[in-house]
């Protein structure tokens, strides 16, 4: 065991570069590119005004932005994942986008058209979402394919309310499209700061419950024979899983793509224990998006390409690439 | 020690035990045999709190288990259960959540759990196995695995539903004399089997289930004179004294 915890040890460290590179790469390239001794010059309070307040106010909420919701999503969709025992599961399964996508459309028809209003209204609407779903769960038993069924059936009224209100709203319809394309071109620290306090606090949880994450996976009875409260735990951390979502949906936009590939391709290089994966997700979540922001920046410079749309160009092939070399897709049956 | 007392339980509104008085000694393998349905399986997990009581008590280690949380179960009866998920997890850290009861804040395994796990799985013989993901295992494999993980919780009362299955010939033997180390080392020790004859074998005291109710309690030698075998199951069993103790055999 003593070798497997150090090789995890140096793939995490790897990951922490990563992350740390891309968090750079953010913060340096763009429409406007600083060099790395540019970068360190402006962190050491020696660069002009201007530079200052463009790597200051535009360039460093929009790369803490990428990483809080690349983290989140991410880590919900790992442990949903794992809690569901389903890893086709991801934050957009338990209704949690559907929920965002509701509240920013309904927000947009009663006439909210700032960012912070659009962005209060998306949360409010995952974490109605997330109680429904608490609520679902506790009366059904937290049984895992109810929940899986009940969270097609909350997407599916979810979606209709939606594109019932954007029928009969047009101007709403066209002011929720950017929302549910995704992106962090309007992010500032005012949008992001409530929801990155909801995401660290229940990543920190979450980190906390690792063990009786991998516990729950071991089906009802194992769990129970060991002295774990099932069902209080699977509701746990669905609350978790979907607070992480809303959150980051919040300021991001609907990127559930994120919580699907992400925790698939972390557990092929950290394996499925929750004490290696959750932190695993976390880093490679964050550096994810992170670098697909920065491409969506660069890549047809001075406009910008959606992210939402970057990751589903390489995440959908990279993604569907794994499953045929995965024996033909078998392993995730 | 293990004792039920008057125990009425069951799954919804359909009642499956009915006033139930049993008990489990220290010290003692105790055997639980019936036909398929007859509630083995549903006495054992009412026996552990896992299924809620309609009516009676269950007292383990003399302690009245409506007063004990689910740790404290835990700590007190491993459980193997009969039918299992197959998780995506390492040999190794399956093992070492056999120490899951005793995990305090922060929440992290600690060289002492480490210890028991490998000392587990080294008397299952699935120590070499540790980096392995369980999926990749034979079903017998996973079922040494998973005793690895009750031996791991080191609780003083150890009770397992259907061991024996998937396992060879010489592993059976092997868990019979496992499990008469636990019981010697002062355990109590509850089975639930299928095979008569192994329960006949290495069992100090048998209890035969039939619809719910408790039908027999005694040695093997009182099962076979008093004819509860041939009723239960319609076949007889015989006995034969050897220079390697008694054998059983189905006439």
């Amino acid at each position: 065991m003593a070798k497997r915890r150090i090789k995890y040890k140096y793939k995490l460290l790897i990951a922490a570069l990563i992350f740390v590179a891309a968090a750079v790469a953010s913060i340096c390239f763009g429409t406007v590119n600083f060099s790395p001794p540019v970068f360190l010059k402006i962190l050491m309070g020696e660069a002009d005004n201007s530079v200052r307040s463009i790597l200051l106010y535009s360039r460093a909420p929009r790369t803490l932005a990428c990483l809080f919701a690349g983290a989140a999503l991410a880590a919900s969709g790992g442990t949903l994942q794992s809690v569901l025992s389903n890893k086709l599961a991801s934050p957009s399964i338990i209704g949690v986008n559907s929920g965002a996508g509701l509240g920013v459309t309904v927000a947009c028809a009663l006439g909210a058209v700032s960012g912070w209003t659009v962005s209060a209204a998306a949360f409010i609407g995952s974490l109605i979402t997330v109680a429904v779903i608490s609520l679902f769960a506790v009366k059904t038993g937290a049984s895992k394919t109810t929940v899986i069924l009940g969270g097609v059936a909350f997407n599916a009224i979810l979606n209709a309310l939606c594109e019932s209100v954007a029928v009969l709203d047009s101007d709403a319809a066209a002011m929720s499209v950017d929302f549910r394309v995704g992106g962090f071109s309007s992010v500032s620290y005012n949008r992001l700061l409530p929801a990155a306090v909801f995401i660290v606090i229940s990543l920190l949880i979450l980190l906390t419950l690792c063990n009786e994450l991998d516990v729950v996976t071991l089906g009802d009875e194992t769990a129970r024979g060991i002295g774990l409260k099932v069902e209080n735990y699977r509701i746990i951390f669905l609350v978790l899983s979907a607070v992480l979502a809303g959150a980051a949906v919040s300021f991001s936009g609907l990127l559930g793509f994120i919580g699907l590939i992400v925790p698939h391709f972390a557990r092929r290089i950290v394996g499925s224990e929750s004490g290696k994966l959750i932190p695993f997700c976390i880093l490679s979540g964050g550096a994810f998006v992170a670098m697909c922001d920065t491409v969506s920046r660069i890549i047809f410079s001075p406009f910008e390409m959606p992210v939402g749309v970057l990751m589903a160009v390489i995440g959908g092939p990279v993604f569907i690439a794994l499953l045929i070399r995965t024996k033909g897709g078998r392993r995730y049956a | 020690m293990l004792e039920m007392k008057k125990v009425s339980s069951g799954y919804g509104k359909t009642e499956i035990l009915h006033s139930v008085d049993f008990n489990a000694e220290e010290g003692k393998i105790t055997t639980v045999i019936g036909c398929n349905g007859c509630g083995k399986s549903t006495l054992i997990k009412t026996a552990l709190g896992l299924i809620p009581l309609k009516s009676g008590e269950v007292f383990l280690s003399g302690k009245p288990i409506s007063e004990m949380t689910p740790q404290d179960t835990a700590k007190c009866a491993a459980y193997l259960t009969q039918g299992r998920n197959v998780p995506d997890i390492t040999v190794g850290r399956l093992v070492l959540h056999g120490r899951f009861p005793y995990l305090n804040y922060p929440r992290r395994y600690g060289k002492e759990d480490f210890r028991l796990a490998d000392e587990a799985m080294h008397r299952m013989g699935v120590a070499d196995l540790a980096e392995k993901p369980l999926s990749s295992l034979s079903g017998g494999m996973r079922q040494k695995v998973y005793i690895a993980m009750a031996l791991a919780q080191q609780s003083p009362i150890i009770v397992m539903d259907e061991p024996t299955t998937y396992l060879d010939i010489g592993w059976q033997m092997k868990l019979a004399d496992i499990v008469r180390e636990l019981a010697d080392s002062g355990k109590t020790v509850i089975l639930v089997l299928h095979d008569i004859l192994l329960a006949l074998k290495i069992s100090d005291c048998v209890t035969a289930m039939s619809d719910g109710r408790i039908v027999f309690r005694g040695t093997p030698a009182e099962l076979i004179s008093d004819g509860v075998i041939e009723e239960i199951f319609g076949v007889r069993v015989r006995s034969l004294e050897t220079e390697n103790g008694m054998q059983y055999y189905y006439e």
